[in-house]
């Protein structure tokens, strides 16, 4: 009877492809490394820290940016601060200190972090959205077909249209945009700064408007105090050249702080009208929803038509999570599990298997918990209760006559499933 | 009938009155995946994260229409609670924002602990309502909030053996 019912399936009976458990669990344990996701990441992006930092590949003008700052401010503290603490008060190093922190704080969470990367579709996701494509009959009511690649959907009584990305295969969701510098699809992209050596997009761009602020600040902080410390060294008829001679240091501060403060003002200044109007810099500049009616608030349809709401939403919003897992571990899908995985079974008591796996190493990645999810539900969907139809005797092989009331006992509830094929 | 844990890399003979799976590939040999059907995202309101709750017509034979739309309402409340702007997201931002964005590197969003409730509600429909209906949902994070990959498993043929005995399996198991 148990050997009739229990059913071992040989190795020899597996495809090639799959190699013997045991020797394949011992060279799982010993030599095969899990690759990260972030190895195989198809964009143009660097990863360091095992995955935890990430940049795109041409870091741009990022070295220069962390230089200007790095040496205007060491100036700033080295030659200016001893003078002006003596002269004026000691709350000048703090300020600019904490004016420092916060800059280089927001600098590195600006060019570090995910800007909002989508993930590239996945090939059976690809093939689904070509089919819809393909078949558009089904979808679209109206007589009006849009252009191939495209959809349009209505936000707000706002006709939005989404365009498909061909590298990415996938329909883009409104305010997304592909990077051609990172090959990547951005959501809610804003721009691609070679400033910061990173694409701006939803996940950073509070880091990056905290960025030019506090910079603007600093900026115009050092500039007034430099300006300052000159103007004591020249008091008393000794003149503005003696004073330069004898802080030369202060001179090239101001020279730098003097060119940077305007454009980092404007930019500021801009930055915070997108914010208080909810837009990005790519619809500004494409005019996406200026040009087409009078009153600009109007016209976009992700404005919540209140400047406090606006800057509250886009700053003080919950932060999305990054989407591309950079630190996951790829699925080995055909691989068995062999030795990281142990099976608890129990005896089959209930209709309900009980089977458990733990991964033996702490082995916790969403794509174990996804594979084992997977085993479950193989696992239940072979051992589910037949409906009551007919069945094969093994024995005998033969069609039984179903049994009006056998298949129905320890399913609780599960007696009319008319879907189920048997 | 033992019941103590053992590992898969041992292939002794069970005593076991159930059928017993070393890996998923046998697991296979006896369902198979046969379709995956993707429900998209539902823009209307714009950019926040919310699901079209249109049943997929390749559904119809396997779930009933309430339970799914069930799900994927679930699913779409969650995700509005995740991206609500309220109290409790201003006070995260303005803390945040006063610590120069420091305070992420060591804290857990609320979004973050959202998407924990949701993995964890998608672990349990699948378990309860569409493993034995030989569904499987994928976690959207999993498809960068795209698409609810709803995967369909069938039996590989159904007058085989070995489908036979996991019916066989079934009746001894009561």
């Amino acid at each position: 009877m148990k050997s009739r019912e229990y059913k071992q399936i040989e190795p020899r009976a597996l495809p090639a492809s799959a190699p013997p458990a045991p020797a394949a669990g011992k060279e799982q344990a010993q030599g095969g490394r899990a690759r990260r996701k972030w190895e195989v990441f198809p964009g143009n992006n660097r990863f360091y820290c095992d995955g935890r930092v990430m940049v795109a590949r041409e870091t741009g003008a990022l070295p220069v940016t962390l230089g200007l700052v790095l040496v205007t401010s060491g100036c700033f503290f080295i030659f200016d601060c001893p003078f002006l603490v003596q002269h004026l008060t000691g709350c000048i190093p703090v300020i600019g200190g904490v004016l420092f922190a916060f800059v280089l704080a927001s600098l590195l969470r600006t060019s570090f972090t995910d800007p909002g990367i989508l993930p590239r579709a996945t090939p059976e996701e690809a093939a689904d959205i070509e089919k819809q494509i393909d078949n558009p009959g089904s979808s679209s009511s109206s007589s009006y077909r849009p252009p191939p690649r495209t959809k349009e959907v209505v936000i707000n009584q706002q006709v939005v249209k989404l365009k498909y990305c061909f590298t990415c295969k996938i329909f883009r969701p409104p305010r997304t945009s592909h990077c051609s510098l990172c090959d990547n699809c951005v959501e809610r992209f804003d721009h691609h700064c070679p400033w910061v050596g990173n694409c701006v997009g939803k996940r950073n761009y509070r880091f990056f408007y905290c960025f030019i602020v506090s910079l603007s600040f600093l900026t115009a902080f050092i500039f007034g105090c430099v300006s300052a410390h000159l103007a004591l060294r020249s008091k008393d008829g000794k003149g503005l050249i003696f004073a330069v001679q004898e802080s030369p240091a202060s001179a090239v501060e101001l020279v730098i702080c003097f060119f940077s403060v305007w454009s980092i003002l404007g930019l500021s200044g801009f930055h915070t009208y997108l914010v208080a109007s909810n837009r990005t810099t790519n619809e500004d500049i494409k005019g996406s929803w200026s040009g087409k009616s009078g009153a600009e608030e109007t016209g976009n349809p992700y404005s919540y038509n209140n400047v406090f709401k606006n800057c509250c939403a886009v700053l003080c919003g919950p932060m999305p999570p990054s989407l591309i897992d950079r630190r996951g571990f790829l699925p080995t899908e055909d691989a068995p599990l062999s030795t990281a995985v142990e099976i608890v079974e129990m005896p089959a008591s209930k209709n309900d298997v009980n089977m458990v796996t733990t991964g033996r190493h702490g082995f916790h990645q969403f794509s174990r918990v996804r594979f084992n999810q997977e085993e479950k539900v193989l696992l239940r969907f072979i051992q589910r209760p037949r409906l009551p139809r007919a069945r094969v005797d093994v024995a005998n092989r033969r069609q039984v006559p179903p049994e009006p009331s056998s298949s129905g006992q320890g399913c609780a509830g599960r007696a009319s499933w008319p879907f189920l094929s048997g | 009938m033992r019941s103590a844990p053992r590992t898969a890399a041992r292939r002794t003979t069970l005593p076991f009155y159930h059928q017993s799976f070393h890996n998923l590939q046998e697991l296979r040999h006896n369902a198979s995946l046969s379709n995956k059907v993707f429900v998209q995202r539902d823009y209307t309101e714009g950019t926040v994260c919310k699901f079209q709750t249109k049943f997929p017509s390749e559904l119809d034979s396997r779930i009933e229409r309430t339970l799914f739309e069930d799900t994927v309402k679930t699913l779409n409340n969650y995700y509005a609670e995740a991206e609500k702007i309220g109290g409790q997201s201003y006070l995260e931002g303005c803390l945040a924002c006063a610590t120069a964005y420091l305070i992420f590197l060591c804290m857990e969003t609320r979004y973050e602990k959202v998407l924990k409730k949701i993995s964890h509600y998608i672990q349990e429909q699948n378990e309860k309502i569409y493993a034995p209906r030989g569904l499987l949902i994928t976690d959207p994070i999993e498809r960068g909030m795209r698409v609810i990959e709803i995967s369909i498993y069938e039996d590989r043929g159904s007058s085989g053996s070995s489908s036979g005995s996991s019916s066989t399996t079934c009746s001894s198991g009561r």
